[in-house]
């Protein structure tokens, strides 16, 4: 294993979660966490609850059972608006960028916050547009008229708006070109590099192993296998077992 | 040949040319009723049926007002603030508690929100209509009559504050917020955006905006317990032709259907009138149900 | 149902007919006439119940179907003589039919909210057009007309006294609550609460789902025309006050005070409203709705299953 971030010091702890949708229960005692600064990865076949987990820590989903704590407050039970208030910033799998809004617009859903200076709001727009110049082209257009791509890189660019100290990433190369999945690689890599956590739920397997230090894998809404990345390879019989690849 | 230029010479241009004014005048005193209706239906799914109390409270304020310092703008102003409060309330008291169940019970909650406000008016300045002075007399000629100033008045202060209400929308933080909200209430929540309070503004601002319609109408009748109701009535009318929480078509098909109704009033009654707007409706709910003036059927 | 709850419910409906039934002999006429109305009420709301209840489709249109019902009666007293009962009858559920399938057709096409609205509008349009036309429905005034008497066809005629008007109307009434439990309790009857539950579940099974709304809406505007018809016979006048919208409002409340989807809800909340009114006007003379209204908005918030629902979880417990 890697650096010591035990459940105690972690950023965001999940701790037997139960999360049902109406009378299915989806989510059977999930548990992880993920540490400051750190890129986690999770993995798992579809429909085995990787996305319910997401929605659970982001207050859209609400656990019958257990707790989530945020840098060890717990937070279960809040309502998302004052958890993206509080750092969890979320890129949801169809990124659900607002479709009638304009690119700045969108943007501006993040920036407008309290306390935030006209200073600070031009640096993050700056950063923005640095990491992704399309956005910048498009900043006047409406945010249906984008691309897939882009689409998903307005819903990243978006989350960073709220300068958050974790970002839960939902599929985000789901339907993209090659060239734009390695872009977005090297996106987490930026982000992680800035110090920005990440969560990050993915099919493609290469990518995650590639980016997170931690992997975990869910099966039937449980967490069944937790180890370092580098435990890991493409072709390993675990890979193999819970995700038939 | 004759017979067509005898049609033509039969139809009554002068009548037509006022009743397509006094269209206008009423269509955009709706399309500022309507707009706070389906603002509020597009944000929340709520069919206010408390709306037209709304609008006639704000009458009622206005009323007040004017009598105590005799100015109708601070009447107006006043009626406006304290009604859109007086929104904010009902919707923290009775609709927040609502949100998440089925939508049949925001229906009837703000039903029998609009039943206790009707019958509290009906306590308060009971049953005889009151008056309100319009604040600029005199007309200008029109053809055969002399037009009140005041009506054209109407108008432009309600496409001022549409205008204002549609540059709010377009510009404010929270002019995006309520849009973002509109479009989608998950993920604006996720992006930290106040839903909750996003609500409680909108109604608060369609409350604002009934009320403001109340005290401009006012003087054109008598100010009673009982007005809401017709005007809730064609607003809905209005709501539903325009397209549910399509702001641009409200305002479209108020105009539209006041403009058909003035014209219709030159040959029948006005209460029969009235059966234009319900003819437009049942129209649009066979050709195209989401709405008249929606530029693209969803 | 199990065997003994079902001996027990009729054990319980057997001991409430005949409570209803001996209510004229031992109450004053007053409240005779009181208990009367909150069963011809109860009735409409019952109707109402099989589109709110069962179907899921709020309507706020029932004003239309009772005073078409009421107004159709009044045409057969009116025009035809001597007057005859069941033809009033005849009249008034055709009338209501009639509506009912104007609205049962607008219905398959639009979804909850918009439907609601709309059976709203159309329940205002028909009050416009019998407030205006004056020559045949009497406009603001409405109509009288003489009660008919009591009559089987060919073979026997009284006049109604006030006891055998009320046995006639619980008779009406209990016939009707029978029949549409037999009909919520039948396949039909699932097929409607699935639609209910789930349209779309439904759609995709492969019911005709227009179909059962359209019958749904019929059945309800029948019955609700029928309310009508014993209203009119009760007070021999037909009115537009009945076709305003407010009387559909009113009707929904009742639902929502009893406990929808239970058929009995409605007369609970019927009597409940009528009592509540009749009790706040003591004190509060003309303003009375204002209460009303709030006790109505705090059991939307907090009991919404109604008081038939609400007494059912406590005997569950």
């Amino acid at each position: 294993m890697s650096a010591v971030h035990t459940p105690i010091e972690a950023l965001v702890t999940v701790d037997n979660i139960h999360t049902y949708y109406g009378k299915s229960h989806i989510l059977h005692g999930v548990s992880l966490y993920v540490g400051a600064g750190e890129v986690v990865g999770l993995l798992g076949r579809n429909g085995v609850g990787k996305s319910t987990t997401l929605k659970t820590v982001m207050g859209l989903a609400r656990s019958s059972q257990g707790q989530v704590l945020l840098a060890g407050r717990s937070i279960t039970g809040l309502p998302a608006h004052t958890l993206a208030r509080l750092g969890i910033a979320y890129v949801p799998e169809d990124r659900r960028i607002f479709r009638f809004l304009t690119v700045m617009e969108n943007l501006r859903t993040g920036l407008d916050r309290h306390g935030v200076t006209a200073a600070r709001k031009r640096e993050l727009l700056d950063k923005v547009f640095t990491y992704f110049p399309v956005l910048a082209e498009r900043r006047g257009q409406p945010g249906g008229t984008l691309s897939g791509g882009e689409q998903q890189m307005l819903a990243i660019a978006r989350a960073m708006m709220l300068e958050p100290r974790i970002i839960l990433l939902d599929e985000p190369t789901e339907g993209l070109m090659p060239r734009m999945v390695s872009q977005i690689g090297q996106i987490i890599g930026a982000l992680h590099r800035d110090g920005v956590a990440i969560l990050l739920v993915e099919q493609n397997v290469p990518l995650t192993l590639e980016a997170s230090e931690r992997i975990y894998i869910m099966e039937k809404g449980m967490v069944r296998h937790h180890c370092a990345a580098s435990d890991l390879k493409v072709n390993d019989a675990v890979i193999h077992q819970y995700l038939g690849v | 040949m004759a017979a067509i230029l005898e049609i033509f010479a039969a139809i009554p241009y002068d009548q037509i040319l006022v009743q397509t004014v006094n269209g206008i005048v009423t269509g955009m005193i709706l399309a500022l009723v309507a707009s706070g209706l389906t603002l509020i239906f597009g944000i929340m799914d709520v069919v206010n049926f408390a709306h037209g109390e709304l609008f006639m409270l704000g009458a009622y304020m206005g009323v007040v007002v004017l009598a105590t310092t005799g100015s109708f703008w601070l009447a107006l102003l006043l009626a406006t603030l304290v009604i859109a409060l007086l929104g904010a309330a009902l919707q923290i008291v009775t609709l927040r508690p609502l949100l998440g169940r089925d939508p049949l019970t925001t229906i009837l909650a703000t039903f029998g929100i609009s039943l206790v406000l009707q019958n509290y008016a009906l306590w308060q300045f009971g049953p005889v209509a009151r008056k309100i002075q319009e604040p600029l007399t005199g007309g200008f000629q029109l053809f055969y009559l002399e037009y009140p100033w005041y009506r054209l008045m109407i108008a432009g202060l309600s496409a001022v504050i549409i205008g204002a209400f549609w540059l709010f929308l377009k510009y404010g933080t929270w002019g995006i917020w309520i849009r973002a909200t509109t479009q989608d209430r998950v993920m604006a929540q996720a992006m930290g955006i106040p839903v909750p309070r996003v609500h409680t503004a909108v109604f608060a601002i369609g409350a604002g905006m009934a009320a403001a319609s109340g005290v401009l109408f006012g003087p054109l009748v008598g100010v009673n317990h009982a007005m809401g109701l017709d005007w809730v009535l064609k607003a809905f009318i209005v709501v539903v032709v325009g397209g549910m929480g399509n702001l641009g078509g409200s305002i479209a098909a108020a105009i539209f259907i006041s403009l058909l109704e003035a014209y219709a009033s030159i040959w029948v009654s006005p209460a029969q009138a009235v059966i234009v707007s319900f003819a437009v409706l049942i129209l649009t709910l066979l050709i195209r149900p989401t709405g008249l003036f929606v530029p693209t059927p969803k | 149902m199990k065997k003994r709850s079902r001996r027990a419910y009729w054990i319980g409906f057997g001991i409430i007919l005949a409570l209803l039934a001996m209510a004229p002999l031992v109450l004053p006429e007053f409240w005779r006439r009181f208990l009367t109305e909150i069963l011809i009420w109860g009735l409409l709301a019952m109707s109402s119940d099989i589109l709110i209840g069962y179907t899921g489709m709020i309507s706020f249109g029932h004003s239309a179907f009772f005073g078409l019902g009421m107004y159709g009666a009044a045409a057969a007293l009116l025009t035809v003589n001597p007057p005859n009962l069941w033809l009033a009858i005849g009249y008034g559920l055709i009338g209501a039919a009639g509506v009912a399938l104007f609205v049962a057709y607008f219905s398959t096409r639009l979804r909850d909210i918009y439907f609601a609205i709309t059976t709203l509008i159309f329940s205002q349009i028909f009050y416009v057009i019998i407030f205006t036309w004056t020559e045949v429905t009497g406009g603001e005034n409405g109509l009288t007309f003489r009660r008919p008497p009591l009559s089987i066809p060919w073979i026997y005629s009284t006049p109604f006294t006030n006891e055998t008007l009320h046995w006639f109307v619980l008779a009406v009434v209990t016939a009707s609550y029978l029949i549409l439990r037999r009909i919520t309790q039948s396949p039909f009857g699932m097929v409607l609460q699935s639609i209910r539950e789930n349209e779309g579940r439904t759609r995709a099974i492969g019911y005709p789902v227009e179909r059962y709304k359209i019958v749904a809406v019929m059945l309800s505007g029948v019955f609700a025309g029928l309310a009508g018809v014993l209203y009119a016979i009760q007070n021999r006048f037909a009115a537009p006050d009945f076709v305003y919208f407010l009387v559909s409002g009113e009707t929904v409340i009742f639902n929502v005070m009893g406990g929808i989807g239970t058929l009995v809800g409605p007369f609970v909340g019927a009597g409940f409203f009528l009592l509540l009114r009749e009790a706040f006007s003591r004190f509060f003379t003309e303003y009375y709705l204002i209460p009303v209204g709030i006790v109505f908005i705090a059991m939307v918030i907090f009991m919404p299953q109604g008081l038939v629902g609400f007494g059912r979880s406590w005997l569950n417990r």
